[in-house]
């Protein structure tokens, strides 16, 4: 075995349980985002998040199926808000669960 | 860092705030500029003024224990506390503070359902449990009860009810559904209201009154101690929801279609939140009805009844909403026709029909799922993709054809001397039994000037409202000692009255000063 594949062997659970932990913080992510974003943002009739998005021309306005999110983007909606949506406090949505929502929304 | 509250020196902010991360863990104690912004009005009428209140921190306590202690200690130090529960009462105030400086009391984390009960049709919840959270527990056991909500679903039922707002179905006045509260007094007492003072009881949230006077009420817009626990009643599932649209030809046709109305939902035939629509507000653009309104001396009613009669649109109609059993629902439309049918010229058509509970794609297909009582977030789309906030002016009248035409008529010269005649949002609203309740929505930017001007005629308005009788039923902080004022009877003896019960109750006035236009007595300003 050479020394590469030695260093391989060695490092892929490391890398398993990183890819693990991201998968498991987006799973998280989801439930908190389907609590409370879900309710604005989501997909049919009367989501006035999504509707919005769509008015100003993002495409695709339900905010689950863009892939141009930046977690910055996302933290400063969250606590600063966006026209409407209002400030979440560290109550309702802790930074924990913060990063939860991003690792979903952009590492999905 | 955050101001002080008023009257407070920094050694006992300090002291106070390390016995409140005692209490509550340091976590849930905040305190820097960027968390305390957090609980600043995100729809304020002051955005970047300096009236804007800010709080000086917040602390969020998980038990009625932990609320207790919190209260003793800002009775120590003599600090504001302003409590909220969800803090979502957007277009009220939020989670900020009638007084800048008052530590924010956050209960949001106090989230438990306690009990939802569907064999006597109740739950018992805590203040951070919004009716979203109560509906996915239902949805979730399976439980056989319907919520009323308010248009925004993230609001709590023990903070709308205890700010006495409205939904849409059968229980739309929230106040109405209360049945047994667990106050934490200033003192740190806790007392428990109704049967819920009878320590083996089972009925606390069966039987409202217990025994002796009532006191549930002295808990709503008011500030005389902190809620933890409050019962609400539910609807049994009714089986349907339908409405019929009744439409009139005529202006006069009015008075005898609001007596009507009045007559079926004071007889719990029509049993929902309905308004009154007028087709001359949907058609305001048409060029031939500006141009009609335009003529010297504007347009006269039998001209406007002639415009719209050559359009083939009534001048007036309502949607009646029934919920109950499918054999019974079309029975209650029936009726209705049959008394509305007085009224030569009326005419009727179906709305829309939806079994209960809804099943997803039945809501799916609906703009708004509230009347359907499925909580939802769906009003803010009347904001428009740009809008930033709003706050609303909402007289109540009654429930009468001739008081909804003397309010339009004095309204409708305000507004339009102010330029705000797009204003109404509902016309003659039936969200309280007994009388018309009016909503006026005016935006709220990130324009100081405009802000202002919104102030000013928000102001003028409570004005000319009690001037004719009408008062409010809730305002944004920043109205609230103007409302109060206007409440004057007897050279204020009401306003009287609660600053006596505040001064008994809370005598270092830390809860809440201001709420409502009661402040503690060192804070109190003479009166002109």
């Amino acid at each position: 075995m050479t020394r590469t594949c030695l260093l391989l062997v060695l490092l892929l659970p490391i890398a398993g349980r990183a890819f693990a932990a991201k998968q498991s913080q987006a799973d998280r992510g989801r439930e908190v985002y389907q609590k409370w974003c879900t309710p604005c943002h989501g997909t049919g009739l009367g989501k006035p998040g999504t509707n919005a998005a769509a008015a100003h021309g993002l495409k695709p306005s339900v905010l689950e199926q863009r892939t141009d999110l930046a977690p910055k983007m996302i933290e400063t909606a969250v606590r600063n808000g966006v026209y409407f949506m209002p400030r979440f406090r560290k109550t309702e949505i802790s930074n924990a669960d913060l990063t939860a929502i991003i690792a979903y929304l952009v590492h999905k | 860092m955050p101001s002080l509250p008023p009257g407070v020196i920094r050694k006992d902010f300090e002291d106070a705030i390390a016995q409140f991360q005692a209490v509550v863990g340091k976590e849930w104690v905040f305190t820097s500029d960027e968390d305390v912004d957090l609980y600043r009005d995100s729809y304020s009428p002051f955005w970047h003024e300096a009236e804007d209140p800010v709080p000086s921190a917040a602390v969020a306590p998980d038990g009625v224990e932990q609320v207790q202690q919190v209260v003793r200690i800002a009775n120590k130090y003599k600090i504001p506390l302003w409590t909220v529960s969800t803090g979502k009462n957007l277009a009220y105030g939020g989670s900020a503070p009638r007084l800048s400086g008052s530590v924010v009391l956050d209960l949001k984390r106090m989230n438990r359902i306690l009990e939802v009960n569907d064999r006597n049709h109740y739950a018992l919840v805590e203040p951070g449990v919004s009716y979203f959270d109560l509906y996915r527990y239902i949805q979730e056991k399976g439980l056989n009860v319907f919520i009323d909500a308010p248009d925004p679903g993230w609001g709590s039922p023990m903070g709308n009810t205890l700010d006495r707002g409205g939904g849409h179905t059968p229980l739309r006045d929230h106040f109405s559904t209360l049945c047994g509260m667990e106050v934490v007094l200033a003192s740190g007492d806790v007392v428990r209201t109704g049967m819920g003072a009878l320590p083996n009881s089972h009925t606390w949230q069966q039987y409202r009154y217990g025994f002796g006077p009532y006191v549930d009420g002295i808990f709503t817009q008011s500030n005389y101690g902190i809620v933890t626990k409050m019962g609400v009643w539910l609807y049994p599932m009714p089986e349907m929801r339908f409405t019929g649209i009744v439409s009139v030809p005529k202006h006069d046709d009015l008075i005898p279609m609001v007596d009507t109305l009045s007559y079926l939902m004071n007889s719990n035939i029509v049993q929902g939140t309905t308004s009154v629509a007028t087709s001359l507000r949907a058609r305001a653009r048409d060029p031939e009805l500006i141009a009609l309104r335009s003529k010297p001396g504007g347009a006269t009613i039998p001209e406007l009844e002639d415009y719209l009669r050559g359009k083939n649109l009534p001048y007036w109609s309502i949607e009646l909403p029934f919920y109950g059993p499918t054999e019974v629902v079309p029975a209650q439309w029936a009726f209705a026709k049959r008394k509305f049918s007085a009224i030569p010229g009326v005419q009727f058509r179906d709305g829309a029909s939806n079994r209960l509970p809804p099943s997803p794609e039945d809501l799916a297909k609906v703009a708004n799922s509230v009347p359907l009582g499925a909580p939802s977030l769906a009003i803010f789309a009347a904001l428009g993709p740009n809008g930033q906030g709003h706050i609303d002016l909402s007289p109540i009248t009654p429930m009468t054809g001739e008081a909804v035409f003397e309010l339009m008529d004095v309204f409708d010269k305000v507004l339009g001397e102010m330029g705000l005649e797009n204003a109404y949002a509902v016309i003659a609203g039936t969200y309280y039994p007994r009388s018309f309740f009016f909503l006026f929505t005016f935006p709220i930017v990130h324009d100081v000037e405009k802000n202002r001007k919104t102030r000013a005629a928000f102001k003028r308005l409570v004005e000319v409202g009690a001037q004719h009788g009408w008062g409010e039923y809730r305002t944004h902080l920043a109205f609230m000692d103007d409302v109060a004022n206007a409440y004057s009877f007897n050279n204020h003896a009401l306003l009287r009255l609660h600053e006596t019960l505040k001064d008994a109750l809370d005598p270092n006035g830390i809860l809440a000063p201001g709420k409502s236009g009661i402040w503690p007595k060192h804070m109190r300003k003479a009166r002109a």
